[in-house]
């Protein structure tokens, strides 16, 4: 009996394990925000727990610039967790006990779904530059293709962060009665200049490297390297807080010292990190997706074709709102999730703010922090209690 | 000391608006939504609170109330309810006029100080009071305003607000029996339908 409370309790804090990527071929033809159309297109996802036999406790995940479909659990080969494992899992705020979980690697990205690296079926070689842009609002609707390729009627919520929130809003407009949640975490209704300015530059620095070859590099077969860790230092730089540099790595040195007399360089710790930071993301991401979704983020503007009014755009949602940002954060600033906050609560819609104190930047969403933790595992078990009270 | 405060529901129509400006653990906000149906938000500052607020499906927004209510437009809600919080802000009486630009209507709650037992306490120990309704010491109170129903009355008075209702709520005796015959003296809590 005790055995058996103990192996509960771990459990309830546990990772879900083993996991294995599924690849769906969706054959629907997807008509573009550009008017591309993709005849057909290939989604790579995970999902965690167990489907409800009404269908009615699914939970979309949705990964930002950088993520993919690996948000939690272990693979056999790869021992280093999915990118949300801290808030997937069992007992965890998005309990897999409770809900059936699907992280999904969208359409552009580079980890299995279509997207620059794919087959370009008229040429027979990688689509590579020629990639169609792609918005937020391709994601959700191929998102959606998924939905009805694995049964799931209404989502029991849409969760994500940065980009993810952008989906999870996009969501909750184009889709009203497909979700009764939306939980948006350090995100915003549209980039502010600053946000762009960033994308830019990190965009410049891949075009500039010359094995980009214009973005068609892997006929080359080249990778811009330098481009990309140039790019991602950048980003990086700007996923962090002062404070937490500060802390991580002050002004520590990794090599040489600064006493006068000496002609070798000193290289801080922060320049170590950054690069080899820079270095292990551009051995798997690829250029052209960092292109293609920096600029998703850049065009995303949730209020534009509602003119510009964010009360009458979200006066068209349905779901619930959970929305949370983190102090140090000045990507996605509180500010800008407060904006999304009022917008809500002027157009009448139930919504919840949680203003998380955190020195860890944009970062912060990923990581663990007792109070966001306890939030939104709070707010997703009220969901979970409905939802297995109506079964 | 908790007073029943429910008689405020019949002040609030059905499917209106309510702002609960420092709601607490959400409570009193999820009795008026399931009662009367209303739309309604609370505001509050204590991380323990807002997470009680969740539990219950309460909508909770993270806001100190002493970095003011702008960003809410101007009579974007029917009711303004604020419970025995004016005592613990900054600018009472800034936050009053802001429950009733935000509101059509206002419904406050505090202690009065000036109930005859802490005037007893303060003037026959000479030390400030601490009784069951303002259980604190004077270094660690949340209540940085000591007023009476004649203060708020005053108040109310000098800046034009037009009082609806006022109810006075006292427990035990001789309170309970006197409130309404020298409210001053014998009310605990007072409460005040209030508007423009």
């Amino acid at each position: 009996m005790s055995l058996e409370t103990s192996e509960i309790q771990n459990d309830r804090s546990g990772s879900v394990g083993l996991v294995k990527p599924q690849t769906a071929v969706i054959e629907q033809p997807l008509k573009l925000a550009c008017g591309v159309v993709l005849p057909n297109h290939t989604l790579v996802y995970e999902t965690y727990g167990t489907l409800n036999k009404n269908n009615t406790n699914a939970i979309l995940i949705c990964h930002a610039l950088s993520g993919n479909h690996h948000a939690a659990g272990i693979y056999e080969q790869d021992a280093k967790p999915g990118w949300w494992d801290q808030y997937i899992g069992p007992g965890k705020p998005i309990d897999s006990n409770r809900f059936f979980i699907i992280c999904v690697n969208n359409i552009g990205s580079c980890f299995g779904s279509t997207g620059p690296t794919s087959e370009n079926p008229e040429t027979g070689k990688p689509y590579g530059a020629d990639f169609p842009p792609v918005r937020a609002r391709d994601w959700v609707e191929s998102q959606r293709l998924l939905m009805e390729h694995l049964n799931i009627d209404c989502w029991a919520a849409v969760v994500g962060g940065s980009l993810g929130g952008m989906q999870a809003m996009r969501w909750s407009l184009e889709h009203p009665d497909k979700l009764q949640h939306a939980v948006v975490i350090a995100s915003s209704m549209k980039l502010t200049a600053q946000n762009i300015a960033f994308n830019e530059i990190a965009r410049k620095a891949i075009k500039s490297d010359a094995d980009f070859c214009g973005g068609n590099y892997l006929q080359e077969n080249k990778i811009p390297h330098q481009g990309l860790a140039l790019a991602r230092m950048i980003g990086h730089v700007t996923y962090l807080s002062d404070e937490l540099m500060g802390q991580k790595f002050g002004r520590d040195l990794k090599a040489g010292d600064l006493l006068q007399g000496k002609t070798e360089p000193v290289e801080f710790q922060i320049e170590s990190y950054l690069n080899y930071q820079g270095d292990k993301f551009s051995d798997f991401f690829d250029a052209n997706s960092y292109i293609l979704i920096t600029k998703m983020l850049d065009y995303f503007d949730l209020a534009r074709e509602y003119n510009h009014d964010p009360i009458a755009a979200f006066s068209h949602a349905q779901c619930k709102f959970l929305v949370v940002s983190f102090s140090s954060d000045w990507r996605f600033s509180p500010t800008r999730s407060r904006e999304i906050t009022d917008a809500l609560i002027a157009a009448g819609k139930d919504v919840s703010y949680i203003a998380i104190d955190s020195d860890h930047g944009h970062d912060a969403f990923l990581l663990p922090n007792e109070r966001y933790q306890a939030a939104l595992g709070g707010y997703l078990s009220r969901l979970a209690d409905q939802l297995e009270g109506a079964q | 000391m908790n007073h029943n405060i429910d008689f405020i529901k019949q002040w609030i129509e059905p499917e209106s608006r309510v702002l609960d400006v420092g709601c607490g653990d959400g409570s009193l906000l999820a009795s008026i939504r399931d009662q009367r149906q209303v739309r309604g938000y609370g505001l509050e500052i204590d991380p323990n609170s807002i997470a009680s607020c969740v539990e219950k499906g309460v909508n909770v927004i993270e806001q100190d109330l002493n970095k003011g209510l702008k960003n809410f437009a101007d009579q974007s809600f029917d009711t303004v309810l604020m419970t025995h919080t004016l005592q613990a802000l900054r600018y009472p009486h800034l936050v009053l006029d802001e429950i009733l630009r935000i509101g059509a209507k206002g419904i406050v709650t505090f202690p009065n100080f000036g109930n005859w037992r802490t005037r007893a306490y303060l003037s026959l120990r000479g030390r400030m009071p601490v009784t069951k309704q303002l259980a604190y010491q004077w270094y660690d109170t949340p209540n940085i305003h000591f007023f009476t129903y004649d203060d708020f009355e005053a108040l109310c008075k000098e800046r034009n607000i037009k009082i609806l209702h006022r109810q006075f709520l006292a427990n035990g005796f001789p309170d309970a029996m006197l409130k309404s015959v020298w409210p001053n003296l014998f009310t605990e809590t007072a409460v005040y339908h209030l508007s423009r």
